[in-house]
């Protein structure tokens, strides 16, 4: 596909746990476009953030890349050395992460931890890359950043530190963004700014976005494609538009369901009945067919393979064409 | 800060008083310094003009008013045994035992930042558990085991270091740094480990990571700045405590400390030196643990809007 610069080519985590390895990313493929947004939509522990981490190198120490590749402008940062993933770290690919809060260290100003990128990379002096670290400031809408560029990140508010994180992840321009649940800690004005910053940034600066959620308004608002994510596998993936309005899968379908749009005062909220299977008993076949309404006798034998279904679109069941 | 600074040295006043009089107390209560420093031949009226040249005959009260109204005068009293004056005998002393001190920390703080953080590194690893358990050895050794094990071996077995004193220059230093550095270097070596470990762990690390810090910039720029306030404390007490405690170890190794002085002035009955000395020491401590709260609010900016309210 033309204008694709992260390619992510059935790749698998493994987590050490007390209990033995478990696999939380089965073979996840998708790819991200430039000026586009995909968005890794899936419920908390069905291993949207792992993949991201996996992505760009930054897995706890108790989980391990066990395969695939991820290409970025062709480079596979799989099987990159340190040097290589360290010099993309920056400047081709950034991640801002979900813990605004806690994310900036505490101890240095917040214009020393813009200006660090610049440092990094670019070897400016502390003077051009505190320089560097007003403008970026400036363009997040930080204000007064002439002045708060010498202020530590307690004296901000969440929404100004999530800022402050997205100036840190766009400071070199990266040709991929990541951006982790980036609005979950903070309160809903203000993530309508932020998701408005991010959009425009992205528009500027050419990138490619990928957004880790489990949003589905979100998704609907900022993606341009999504991948649709359950215990560990990618079981949908396409359009948005299309995927929203014709899924593909019976999860996808039973998220839709589970929106609240036409529900009166009084009603049950419809939900998807049962829970995703633990990591450490993952079924054989299918991984949805304890709470798939159309699970048969093939889904608990063999697992279905994400196939494509329509030009740009791909869903991983047997009987994708009677989801309705 | 400044405000800071004095109104610490303000607070600081009442206690240094209480421990003076601590002192000066519980050294009237070892004894008679007549009975020490007169003939056993001498008679009762040799004993009372000593006493009284010595003002021992007053009342306690009047002999607190006394050595206080002195003290606000800089006039700290003078030896017994040699008739210096108390504050220059404790004055001279004191840079030996600085000295011995700092020498101490410096090393114990070097390797346990070295040690600590290469443990915390890789948590678990084999390196981290053979650091563990040096430290957690060295931490629970007592000084005077090792003070008396290193002049058995080195000194007397090998002969290749003194058994005490000052006189052999740097071979002087060895054993009393390594005695007194084992224990602060152990201690100190697991709690850097621990606080390293967390700090390697927070947010601010995978963010610094994602920048595309190298793992020296990580440890060293990222981690140990924050990992350094929990250090800094514990750092802080054990200096203390080798001001404090240099008492056994400068006896042992003949180190002409304010530690040995006090000895010397306790077993003496010489009064007004222990008094000059412990005071000295309990100054000593109050302006270390100001040192050490500036040093926090250098550290961390939280700390310093705290501190100025």
């Amino acid at each position: 596909m033309t204008g694709t610069v992260l390619e992510v080519d059935g790749l698998s985590v493994d987590i050490r746990t007390p209990h033995g390895t478990v696999r939380a990313v089965d073979k996840v493929s998708f790819s991200a476009r430039r000026g586009r947004t995909l968005a890794l939509l899936g419920e908390s522990g069905c291993g949207k953030s792992m993949t991201a981490q996996a992505v760009v190198s930054l897995l706890d120490p108790t989980a391990e890349v066990a395969g695939g590749r991820v290409l970025l402008d062709g480079t596979d940062l799989v099987a990159a050395d340190e040097q290589t993933r360290r010099a993309m770290a920056g400047p081709e690919l950034a991640i801002v992460f979900q813990d605004a809060l806690t994310a900036l260290n505490p101890v240095y100003t917040v214009g020393t931890q813009l200006a660090e990128p610049f440092r990094i990379h670019r070897g400016l002096s502390r003077k051009q890359a505190r320089r560097e670290a007003v403008d970026l400031m400036a363009r997040v809408g930080i204000p007064e950043p002439e002045t708060r560029v010498d202020t530590y990140p307690h004296q901000f508010s969440g929404g100004m530190r999530q800022r402050l994180l997205i100036a840190v992840a766009v400071a070199l321009s990266p040709s991929v963004l990541l951006a982790d649940e980036p609005t979950t800690a903070l309160d809903v004005t203000v993530q309508a700014q932020i998701m408005q910053l991010l959009r425009e940034l992205r528009t500027e600066r050419d990138m490619s976005v990928v957004l880790i959620t489990h949003d589905l308004a979100l998704v609907a608002e900022q993606a341009d494609e999504v991948a649709v994510m359950y215990a560990g596998n990618v079981v949908e993936s396409g359009p948005v538009r299309e995927v929203f309005d014709r899924p593909r899968h019976p999860y996808t379908r039973g998220l839709l369901d589970s929106v609240p749009v036409h529900a009166a005062r009084g009603e049950h909220l419809k939900s998807i009945g049962g829970a995703p299977p633990d990591l450490h008993s993952i079924p054989a076949g299918c991984v949805y067919q304890d709470r798939c309404p159309l699970v048969r006798d093939l889904c608990r034998t063999r697992r279905p393979q994400p196939a494509e279904v329509a030009p740009g679109r791909t869903a991983a069941c047997h009987f994708s064409a009677e989801v309705k | 800060m400044f405000h800071f600074v004095r109104r610490r040295m303000l607070s600081s006043v009442l206690p240094l008083v209480a421990v003076l009089l601590g002192v000066f107390v519980l050294a009237r209560l070892t004894g008679d310094p007549a009975s020490l420093y007169l003939p056993e031949s001498a008679t009762p009226a040799q004993r009372a003009a000593f006493t009284e040249r010595n003002g021992f005959d007053d009342s306690i009260w009047q002999q607190i008013a006394d050595y206080f109204g002195g003290v606000f005068q800089l006039d700290f009293g003078e030896s017994l045994r040699t008739g210096e004056s108390a504050a220059t005998m404790a004055l001279r002393a004191f840079p030996a035992t600085l000295q011995l001190a700092g020498a101490t920390m410096l090393i114990a703080a070097a390797g346990a930042v070295v040690i600590g953080s290469w443990a915390a590194f890789r948590p678990n690893s084999l390196a981290d558990r053979i650091a563990s358990f040096l430290s957690m050895t060295a931490a629970s050794v007592p000084d005077f085991w090792f003070a008396i094990t290193g002049v058995w071996i080195f000194a007397v077995g090998l002969g290749a270091l003194p058994t005490s004193g000052v006189s052999d220059g740097m071979l002087s230093w060895v054993l009393p740094v390594a005695t007194l550095a084992i224990r602060p270097l152990g201690v100190l070596t697991q709690v850097v480990r621990g606080a390293m470990v967390s700090a390697l762990s927070a947010p601010y690390v995978r963010l610094a990571r994602s920048k595309g810090a190298g793992s020296v910039r990580v440890v060293s720029h990222h981690a140990l700045r924050n990992a350094a306030a929990p250090a800094l404390t514990v750092a802080g007490d054990l200096t203390v405590s080798l001001v404090n405690g240099a008492v056994v170890v400068e006896t042992i190794f003949g180190w002409p400390g304010i530690g040995k002085l006090m000895i010397d002035s306790i077993t003496g009955r010489d009064f007004a030196v222990l008094q000059a000395a412990v005071l000295l020491t309990a100054v000593t401590i109050f302006v270390l643990n100001i040192v050490i709260d500036v040093c926090y609010a250098l550290l961390d900016a939280r700390v310093r809007e705290t501190a100025t309210v």
